[in-house]
């Protein structure tokens, strides 16, 4: 598979709303990008439902539905059943568009985990994407259950007496996993292939999957804007990022970081980490992001491992 | 000015159900007119088309053709990250 | 005939939805409706409906499932109450401004705190503004034949609504009735498969929840609400036709014993059957009662009901909820709103009665009539609500055997 080889036609057209430089217009134009059918989309509330549907306008060449905030795998598990059921009533004709859930980190991880829990223990054939940008972005920046440790965002500033954000991020991809989908991966707009090719993975799975993909955000992370794919690659190369898919339950990392850069390299960009640097570098709290980071890297390898005979 | 001509229609003018009938039509309307004073430009001699401009661009604003890749200036919000990724660093950042 | 078998209300929901050919199913139980979705997966297990049955983790899930199911294009039903019915407000409205023909069944009952499983309509009463039609009904029959109508109704290319059937938790719900059931054939010619202008298609692509901007939101709103009110019309069709068909005498708004009345009770839902009991026991010790039995409540037919009340000097509104910190029930106040323009127009008076379930008898209704007709002589009403059925100052109680 080369870039050459991708189709050129845009399900997301040029026009949209979406800020200049947004890592979530880069992230859903590769998932596009990566199908050979048009997809039938489920979309939350959120940045990109905003920024693509100002009436009378739509940057959507193909069925697109936005109903509320929290309902996203709700609708998308409608949609999919009502098309199901009248294929095989043979009222409409059998097609296999593949039918996606789009949802930002504050639509997954915290106001739409249920409707996303139900979906998937139904097992209805859908691929829910999540573009996280560790936030609520569309509202103006406030924490989610997504926001790493220390990160500054309106309901958790960095002030004189607390240092942003105090807990660490839900780890959602073990929440997922423990549904038993068949497949789950994590994805970064920086690594376009590897991105395609678990889209097309989890499009073509008998049942659920869920792709996570760490979006940019200029404006939230306080970023310059042709910055977004050098931060989400260096989110990757730090291990902060880690790609990895999980299918049925079995674990594999896709980009084996052998030579980690610190990760601090990651965290220097963003505004909303400035706070660790100036005016004083607070070493013990980018010693504490970094133990968590190897933490996490280091469970990933053991799951890799403790898994690796799993489908045998 | 990108605002749009469109002309406001009646109640009883509009597809039912605040449904938009007409797909991607959101072509119309000019983003490129965010821009504030750079745009991109590709060195053609530099290029060789390796497409990594046109898979990051977040507005789909870069065309791939025959033989190279063209800005679509009535898009491009003149991000940056396509003279910023490309690894021949044939696009430049230029004033408008 | 057709076959009359003893059914509950809640049956007989299940069998009505069975023969409407429905192709969803949104489904999670609460009291006192459970029994619908359980009759329905019973049918489904035994082969006799096919259908895609979603066991929803939530009503508010089971709602947005509902409008997913019904933008493909299939024909939708669920079941709820109270609760639910709360948890799912957001989506009510959705389901409405996108022009869904699904079918909901509710067994109303109270809502919390404290917590009620027994029957009032502070429920549906309470998502009066969501845009859905709001049909009662009285008992097991009307809930069985309302449920076809219903998707007649909604699936109107004129109307293009969702549509609450409502019957009273555990009174109607869950009380056995003779049933009277259509035969197969008779209702699949009266009601046609779905017809939808814009399904789910990648040919003709539609973008579906836009961003509503303020040069825009309020022509979409108007545009579903005259398409709320024209409703009407059509649901009067619907129902002359199955009267032709059925034998039966469905109204927005039914009279009873109102030609000479100088009072007049309206009531809603299984009550107006204890109304009536009422108004038949009071005409002989001579008094001068009759009885408005409102089918319909949203939309509103306040030209029905001018016709029907017009005459009347003081009408006694059964409320099934109280709207707190107004003036009593959300019926009597519409129905006050709706007489407003009459030339003489009578006096309102609301009662909301049965809160939570509390039983309400003949005597209840008695005194209220009582009250009624002490306003006709005095030609004013004593309080502009009372409360039926509760101890304290300011309220109507009866006691009995047991009360």
């Amino acid at each position: 598979m080369s870039l050459k080889s991708l189709p050129t036609r845009e399900y997301l057209t040029p026009g949209h709303r979406m800020c200049s430089g947004c890592g979530a217009a880069i992230a859903l134009r590769q998932v596009f990008i990566a199908l050979d059918k048009p997809p039938i989309i489920v979309n939350a509330t959120n940045c990109v439902e905003v920024a693509t549907t100002p009436y009378p306008y739509t940057a959507w060449s193909v069925p697109w539905i936005h109903t509320a905030f929290e309902c996203t795998a709700a609708t998308a598990a409608g949609v999919e059943a009502g098309l199901k059921v009248l294929q095989r009533k043979g009222k409409i004709p059998k097609t296999d568009n593949p039918i996606i859930a789009i949802a930002g980190d504050g639509g997954t991880y915290d106001i739409g985990l249920q409707a996303l829990s139900g979906a998937l223990e139904r097992g209805h054939k859908f691929t829910y994407i999540c573009y996280s940008n560790e936030a609520y972005m569309n509202t103006g920046i406030q924490q989610s259950g997504a926001t790493p440790k220390f990160g500054w965002t309106t309901t958790s500033p960095a002030g004189k007496v607390v240092p942003g954000k105090v807990r660490f991020q839900k780890d959602l991809m073990k929440i997922v996993v423990a549904h038993e989908i068949p497949y789950a991966a994590t994805a970064s707009p920086a690594y376009p292939m590897d991105l395609i090719r678990k889209v097309r993975k989890a499009v073509s799975v008998e049942g659920p999957s869920f792709i996570l993909i760490l979006a940019t955000c200029p404006r939230g992370w306080r970023t310059e804007s042709d910055l977004t794919i050098e931060i989400a690659r260096e989110a990757v190369l730090t291990r902060y990022w880690p790609l990895y898919e999980v299918e049925n339950g079995k674990y594999k990392i896709t980009k084996n970081i052998v030579k980690k850069r610190p990760v601090e390299e990651y965290l220097k960009y963003q505004g909303k980490f400035r706070h660790l640097f100036k005016p004083k570098r607070q070493d013990k709290m980018i010693q504490e992001i970094q133990d968590y980071v190897d933490k996490k890297w280091q469970e990933l390898i053991a799951l890799e491992k403790l898994t690796q005979n799993i489908n045998e | 000015m990108s605002k749009s001509k469109k002309k406001l229609l009646a109640w009883n003018e509009l597809p039912i159900g605040g449904y938009i009938t007409e797909p991607g039509n959101a072509r119309e309307y000019r983003t490129g007119d965010w821009r504030e004073g750079k745009k991109p430009v590709i060195k053609e001699d530099k290029c060789n088309n390796c497409l990594l401009c046109w898979i990051y661009c977040p507005e789909g604003a870069i065309e791939r053709e025959e033989k190279g890749v063209k800005i679509n200036y009535f898009y491009c919000k003149g991000c940056g990250i396509c003279s910023r990724e490309c690894p021949a660093k044939a696009i430049e950042m230029e004033e408008e | 005939m057709g076959k009359l078998v003893a059914l509950t209300g809640n049956e007989a929901v299940a069998h009505a939805v069975k023969q409407c050919n429905p192709d969803v199913i949104a489904m999670y139980p609460i009291t006192p409706q459970t029994q619908i979705v359980e009759e329905l997966a019973q049918f489904y297990a035994d082969g006799e409906i096919d259908a895609e049955l979603i066991a929803a983790e939530s009503e508010h899930s089971a709602m947005a499932a509902c409008i997913g199911a019904s933008l493909s294009g299939a024909r939708v039903f669920t079941a709820s109450a109270s609760q639910g019915i709360a948890l799912m407000f957001e989506m009510l409205f959705v389901a409405s401004s996108f022009r869904l023909p699904i079918v909901m069944a509710v067994s109303n009952r109270a809502l919390n705190s404290p917590l009620n499983i027994w029957n009032d309509m502070s429920d549906t009463m309470g998502v009066r503004d969501s845009g859905w039609i709001q049909i009662y009904n009285q008992n097991a029959q009307e809930s069985y034949h309302t449920i076809m109508q219903a998707f007649k109704i909604a699936e109107d290319k004129n109307v293009q609504l969702p549509v609450m059937s409502c019957h009273d938790g555990f009174v109607v719900s869950h009380a056995t009735e003779g049933v009277e059931l259509l035969e197969q054939k008779d209702i699949d010619d009266f009601l046609p498969p779905r017809k939808m202008q814009f399904p789910i298609s990648v040919e003709k692509p539609v973008t579906v929840g836009c961003v509503g901007v303020p040069e825009y939101y309020p022509e979409i709103k108007v545009q579903q609400e005259v398409a709320t009110q024209n409703s009407l019309k059509v649901i009067k069709e619907v129902f002359d036709d199955f009267n032709n068909r059925f034998n039966t005498n469905y109204e927005t708004v039914s009279s009873y014993q109102m030609e000479d009345a100088e009072v007049a009770l309206l009531a809603i839902g299984s009550l107006a059957g204890t109304a009536q009991e009422t108004v038949d026991k009071l005409r002989k010790s001579g008094k001068k009662v009759g009885l408005v039995k409102l089918r319909v409540f949203r939309p509103f037919p306040k030209d029905d009901l001018q016709g029907a009340l017009k005459d009347i000097k003081v009408v006694g509104v059964i409320d099934r909820n109280i709207s707190f910190g107004a003036m009593g029930g959300a019926l009597s106040m519409e129905v006050r709103s709706a007489l407003y323009e009459l030339k003489n127009r009578p006096h309102v008076m609301g009662f909301p009665t049965g809160l939570g379930g509390r039983d309400t008898r003949i005597e209840h209704l008695e005194k209220v009539v009582e009250i009624l007709l002490k306003a006709v002589r005095e030609d004013k009403i004593e309080a502009v609500y009372r409360v039926v059925g509760c101890r304290g100052p300011g309220c109507i109680n009866v006691t009995y055997d047991g009360g």
